[in-house]
């Protein structure tokens, strides 16, 4: 009877007996991307569901992660599948205004040289004795693009998953951080005075109609096995243009965008697990995924330069800076260091067009990717 | 292959092939404008 008592007893401390220290620092880990998240305000969104993710799959004996647990069911439905990745994009295609993009559209080519970080930060990876898969899973937190990365991630690195999207998702939010000083570095005093005059209003409803459509055969055609990527996104898009499907659209920026990123989240932060998170590696993906960020702000900048000099002086280089993915970060912090040296010079919607280009330009970029790792017979 | 040979490939064709395709995005959005102007939709 006792002992049947003392057993019992035991039981309640299975918790604490079988609590270790690295759960204890993944605890702290997730402790730290919720008070990222709450106290400052960095992707709530993503960080809070990331940072609660990350505790629980980290608690004694609660069997988050394990088959049949609530978050392994989420992750193997979700993200396994890349469907919350892709279902994600049809509401951040239907947020999105490519008005100012198409109003000037060689600004679309910012958007390329924008994700340039992606493939020099694959080769620094390689350097580093990554596999190939995992060095291209790397790279492209260089798309600054959450929904990309996760999506190319699973297929090439399903390991890494956490320090990738993790890396992603914070990073995207050090954009006003990580930028300004590459952007001041790279331009001189007269690059950073120039004016850009604002558009006339040059896009009709056809157009804007159109363009999801033509981009998603043109993808299709160019990297058809990055077609799920950008047909989702333009497909948001045109649910937002046509004009005729006002409650689809919204479902589409709304209800699935939150139910899909607190399930996304949540499935993010059970990838981190104290006993697969707490390595070297994950340190290097940190810190490789903060240059790839780098590099593509870089590479955006000096694109900018060359399309001043090539313009005669038209367009502002700080407005390359905003040619990834992080919307609509990047776009203003181009405006807020525009207005740094000029208080009339107004970027925001040039740099506005070179963001959503960036956006554009990260799903083809990783679109490019798979198709040419396919091509090479790589890969799954 | 060597894994470096083919990160260098990736890297080579990866960024001609970005640009070279937001390029022809470009030119698409251009033809589209012309196509379809502004101001002269019908009512």
């Amino acid at each position: 009877m006792w002992e049947a008592i003392l057993s019992g007893f035991a039981g309640l401390a299975l918790g604490v007996s079988n609590f270790t220290f690295p759960q204890f620092v993944m605890i702290a880990v997730g402790g730290g991307l919720l008070y990222l998240g709450i106290r400052h305000g960095f992707e709530p969104l993503l960080l809070v569901p990331i940072g609660f993710g990350a505790i629980l799959v980290n608690l004694p004996l609660a069997g988050f992660m394990e088959k049949g647990g609530i978050l392994r069911t989420f992750y193997d439905v979700g993200v396994l599948t890349e469907l919350f990745p892709l279902l994600i994009f049809v509401g951040i295609g239907a947020m999105t205004d490519f008005g100012p993009l198409l109003e000037r559209p060689s600004i679309l080519l910012l958007g390329a040289a924008g994700q340039f970080g992606i493939f020099l930060t694959l080769l620094l990876a390689l350097g580093l004795k990554f596999t190939l898969l995992e060095s291209v899973a790397i790279g492209i937190i260089g798309a600054c693009d959450g929904p990309t990365a996760i999506y190319v991630g699973s297929k090439y690195a399903p390991h890494m998953l956490g320090p990738i999207s993790v890396a992603a998702y914070s990073y995207m939010s050090l954009v006003p951080l990580l930028q300004p000083p590459i952007m001041r570095i790279l331009t001189t005093k007269r690059e950073k005075h120039v004016v850009m005059a604002a558009g006339k209003r040059s896009v009709s409803k056809t157009t804007k109609t159109l363009f999801p459509i033509c981009v998603t055969l043109v993808t299709a055609l160019i990297a058809p096995i990055g077609a799920p990527l950008m047909g989702m996104l333009m497909l948001g898009n045109l649910l937002k243009e046509s004009g005729v499907v006002e409650r689809l659209k919204q479902v589409s920026e709304q209800e699935i965008a939150s139910i899909v990123t607190l399930l996304l989240g949540l499935s993010i932060g059970a990838t981190m697990e104290a006993d697969k998170f707490l390595r070297y590696q994950t340190m290097l993906v940190l810190v490789l995924g903060l240059v790839a960020i780098g590099l593509d702000t870089v590479m955006g900048v000096v694109f900018g330069k060359l399309m001043c000099a090539a313009t005669g002086g038209k367009v502002n280089p700080l407005i390359g800076a905003a040619g990834i993915s992080a919307f609509p970060m990047a776009a203003r912090v181009a405006q807020n260091e525009g207005q740094r040296y000029n208080k009339k010079n107004h970027l925001l919607m040039h740099a506005m067009g070179a963001n959503t280009g960036g956006q554009v330009g990260s799903v083809m970029a990783a679109a490019i990717m798979l198709s040419l790792l396919k091509g090479l017979g790589i890969g799954p | 292959m060597t894994d470096l040979s083919i990160g260098v490939i990736l890297l080579v064709v990866g960024m001609l092939g970005t640009l070279g395709s937001l390029g022809l995005l470009s030119l698409m959005i251009v033809l589209l404008k012309r196509l379809f102007p502004y101001g002269k939709e019908g009512a």
